[in-house]
């Protein structure tokens, strides 16, 4: 009962969460209403027994990535006025967009057809005895371990680039040295001069 | 008497008797914890008195054992102030997301055998998974407050927060190959046997020298426990002498004291994982007659309060770091040497467990 | 080989070493530290506090309302107004001093011809209201009683140095 109640309150959460980040009218709402979504995410996983996934969706995306996310709305500086702007015109478009859209979502929620065999074609049951984080690992570094490398190297390869594009040489920049700063001794700075009166220093 | 009790418990509904079950055992963990951050307060203050020859608060009660409950009414009953311009519900929810997850984590953290609220197999995810989101507390509460020198704290802060805990995370997967395990509870029953089984020195893995890598590996995790609790020397998100004080500058009363309590508890759980997972938990330094009478959670108990008193000195000596240094130690020191421990601890584990199987 | 060096000087914390012998060292000297309210500090004989007005040992007070303090006064605060007594003597009807104003110069009490007003060794004036600082005759010539033997002493004490 206990994880019936669990459920539909998670599941309660995600769907509300998950509307708001389209209708919240602050930009920095929709993002915390997109992490709140995020946690219930997290919660089902962990009502499904996969609370290791779990754990990772809550370091990586609530963690990390929505926190970049916030980090750049925050900085952005928003017209509100500006972005209703261009709303008559487009409305007749955009509708007709959504409205496809909502078709396909509904036809597709008819048609369903849950197949006889959908739970055997489940790519690897867990198996009995052996806890979730071994389950996964024994997948991920055995039978995929190919993929998951590969997987691992593409995204390596999207930094790099993400690095490269972005790297650029400038001449006459000043750049810090923190051995020098650190190294710097007052001898190497400093000179204490008997300066003789209205001479001053030659 | 005890009888009839049991048999009224056991005639309650299965789900009821384990929420209220649950509800004690979070019960007699909190307060006590609580208690005892209030007392921590205090040796935080007297510690640096000492340090810079003043006595510290010692007016409220004997010693100003007191000081910190005096503090707590202070802090109640003074005022609210909500900006004008802030927004009101992030605003009020921030201090309250900083509370409730310092808190949260302390539900996988075991004090003495068996004495853990939830034995969770991935403990040290579910420890390292909130302790990232005490991140949010401080942006929302920078940003919601509108005002300039909150936000700049609040930038600060996320930076910082997010590129230490890209080294912390390491040095817990570091820690676990050598256990072999994510449970808390089980990582500290690895460790029994005397000092030198803590994983700090793990003699045991010998001819294997891992202290070589676990003692550095230590002294990362504490400087990136000080600057993932925004400790001086990395109290960057509320420099008093440039951003005034960072996030807080706009909250009183109550707000700030959760926001404090929440700060010293993050600060309370670093200390606590330190011995977890480098310093033997709740074991004896040594396994023999006089030392093992001492119950366990005393030990457990005193290694924390000698990892708070090493935050307080460090508080009370070191000048603060600017911020280029803070993100160059961070990147350039820390996160190598933490990910070239991964992988030299990763060869040894795979090299030793192959060699027990027989190559 | 300077980088190196620093490095490694750097990875050992012996910077943090030092400070921690540094600061546990001071951490068990004895503290210099007054409990305030309880303990108080030696005050000199010089010490501007707060005003008083003083009188001669027969009661008759000292101020003949010169009026130079409220001349020589940079911030304002003094106002004096003066009358003949009946016997003929001149005297002030009215001698306020705005506390609030005052910057504890103690002009008014170097300008003084009869060592009438003077600043005591008294600091713990606080008040709850800023009514309560404006100062008046009543106010000073009761601080000069109640202060009389230790303004005494100390004007005694400096007095070789004027």
């Amino acid at each position: 009962m206990l994880q019936a109640a669990a459920f539909y309150i998670f599941s309660a959460i995600a769907v509300f969460s998950a509307l708001m980040v389209v209708f919240a009218k602050n930009p920095v709402r929709a993002v915390l209403f997109l992490i709140l979504a995020f946690f219930s995410a997290a919660g089902l996983f962990i009502l499904l027994g996969a609370e290791f996934l779990a754990m990772i969706l809550v370091i990586v995306y609530v963690g990390a990535v929505a926190v970049l996310f916030l980090f750049v709305v925050m900085m952005l500086d928003i017209d509100f006025a500006e972005l209703k702007a261009g709303f008559a015109e487009n409305a007749i478009v955009g509708g007709a967009v959504a409205s496809v859209l909502a078709l396909v979502l509904v036809l597709s929620g008819f048609i369903w057809v849950d197949a006889n065999s959908a739970q055997a074609n489940l790519a690897a049951p867990t198996p009995e005895g052996v806890s979730n984080v071994a389950a996964l690992g024994a997948l991920i570094y055995d039978r995929y371990v190919l993929f998951f490398q590969l997987a691992g190297l593409v995204l390596l390869v999207a930094m790099i680039g993400a690095i490269v594009l972005t790297l650029r040489h400038r001449d006459g920049v000043k750049r810090q040295d923190m051995h020098k700063q650190v190294n710097r001794k007052r001898e190497d700075s400093v000179e204490i001069v008997d300066v003789e009166p209205g001479e001053g220093i030659g | 008497m005890f009888t009839a009790i049991a048999n009224w418990w056991g005639s309650l509904p299965a789900e009821l008797t384990w929420s209220l079950a649950t509800i004690g055992q979070i019960m007699a963990f909190v307060v006590p914890l609580l208690l005892s951050l209030a007392f921590l307060l205090l040796m935080d203050r007297k510690v640096w008195a000492a340090v810079q020859m003043r006595k510290g608060p010692n007016t409220v009660g004997a010693f100003g054992l007191l000081q910190s409950f005096a503090d707590f009414i202070k802090f109640v009953v003074k005022e609210i102030v909500v900006p004008a311009g802030a927004d009101r519900p992030l605003f009020l929810l921030a201090p309250l997301l900083t509370f409730v997850f310092a808190f949260i984590t302390w539900a996988v953290v075991p004090v003495a055998p068996g004495w853990v609220i939830s034995d969770i197999n991935v403990g040290i995810l579910y420890i390292f998974a909130i302790s990232s989101l005490g991140v949010y507390g401080i942006i929302i509460g920078g940003w919601a407050s509108n005002s300039k020198y909150p936000f700049l704290g609040s930038l600060r802060s996320a930076a910082q927060m997010v590129s230490y805990e890209v080294s912390i995370g390491f040095i817990l997967v570091t820690v676990l190959l050598m256990a072999g395990t994510m449970n808390l509870s089980a990582l500290v029953e690895a460790q029994g046997g005397g000092f030198w089984n803590w994983h700090v020195l793990s003699l045991d893995m010998l001819p294997w020298p891992t202290f070589l890598i676990t003692i550095p590996m230590f002294v990362i995790f504490f400087i990136s426990a000080l600057a993932e609790t925004n400790r001086p020397p990395f109290d960057l998100p509320e420099a008093e002498s440039e951003l005034v004080a960072g996030y807080q500058v706009e909250y009183s009363s109550t707000p700030y004291l959760l926001f404090m309590i929440g700060e010293y508890l993050n600060i309370v759980l670093m200390c606590a994982l330190m011995t977890v997972l480098f310093f033997g938990g709740w074991h004896a330094p040594f396994d023999f007659a006089p030392f093992t009478w001492v119950p366990p959670v005393f030990w457990f108990a005193i290694k924390v309060v000698f990892f708070f008193f090493m935050f307080a000195m460090v508080k009370a000596l070191v000048p603060r770091y600017r911020y280029d240094q803070l993100m160059r130690l961070g990147w350039k020191i820390f996160l190598p040497t933490s990910l070239a421990a991964v992988f030299v601890m990763g060869a040894i584990v795979v090299y030793t467990r192959n060699a027990a199987l027989g190559g | 080989m300077n980088r190196i060096a620093q490095t490694l000087r750097g990875a050992a914390l012996l910077d943090f070493w030092g400070a921690f012998g540094l600061g546990m060292r001071y951490f068990f000297r004895k503290k210099p530290t007054i409990n305030y309210p309880f303990e108080k500090g030696r005050l000199s004989p010089r010490f501007r506090g707060q005003h008083a007005l003083r009188r001669y040992p027969n009661g008759e007070e000292r101020c003949i309302a010169c009026k130079l303090c409220e001349a020589v006064c940079p911030a304002q605060a003094i106002t004096i107004e003066a009358e003949p007594r009946e016997d003929g003597s001149r005297r002030t009807t009215r001698y306020d001093i705005d506390m609030v104003k005052c910057i504890y110069c103690g002009f008014c009490a170097e300008a003084c011809p009869v060592d009438a007003i003077v600043e005591g060794p008294n600091f713990e004036f606080a008040t709850e209201t800023r009514e309560e600082l404006y100062y008046d005759k009543a106010k000073l010539l009761d601080n000069g009683d109640r202060w009389e033997r230790e303004i005494a002493r100390n004007l005694e004490l400096d007095a070789r140095y004027r």
